[in-house]
């Protein structure tokens, strides 16, 4: 899983049957300190995130998992809302 | 797997159900000179491992969900050990 901050959403009016009714949202990785890392992408929303909120999520054939298992065309989910995280140097949240 | 070294703590309510009372922890994937490498992670933990410590995680789905003991849980990356040591063969 990684961090990621919600910079956007994605509207699809045509999508396959099983994206019906699943938010797509656009999520920037981020690292522990809360730099950008890496390239935005679009994630399915299983938690109703939204737009600015601190989001972890999990890659590949587990973001399927919490829609319908192994039927969900999705490649990356959104599965928590972050309250707040700390490391050494960091407090965010 | 990776090695890996535990950077942080993550604290979110609001999560999948099958993430209920599993600890989650921010790692930072090493190289072999212990630097830094790669985007840090977000890995359960299933042993235990606290901040600083270095750890064995597994980075995929089917295998982080048996370290849950959820076969169909939507988690990708898991802690499966704390490290020793590591012995490395010295460059000739």
């Amino acid at each position: 899983m990684q961090l990621a901050r919600v910079v956007g959403e994605v509207v699809a009016t045509r999508k396959d049957a099983n994206l019906m009714s699943i938010a797509l949202l656009l999520i920037q990785p981020i690292d522990a300190d809360g730099h950008n890392v890496g390239r935005p992408l679009v994630a399915t929303d299983s938690r109703g995130a939204g737009r600015g909120e601190h989001v972890f999520f999990v890659r590949g054939k587990e973001a399927s998992f919490p829609f319908n298992p192994g039927e969900t065309p999705t490649d990356a989910a959104i599965i928590g809302i972050v309250d707040h995280w700390d490391t050494a140097q960091h407090h965010e949240g | 797997m990776l090695l890996a070294r535990v950077v942080g703590t993550v604290v979110a309510t609001q999560k999948h159900g099958t993430l209920e009372s599993a600890k989650l922890l921010l790692v930072q994937p090493l190289g072999l000179d212990d630097a830094p490498r790669g985007a840090t992670l977000l890995a359960i933990d299933s042993v235990g491992a606290g901040i600083g410590e270095r750890v064995l995680v597994v980075v995929e789905g089917r295998a982080a969900g048996e370290a849950l003991g959820r076969k169909v849980a939507p988690v990708d990356a898991a802690i499966v050990g704390i490290v020793d040591t590591v012995d490395l063969e010295t460059a000739s």
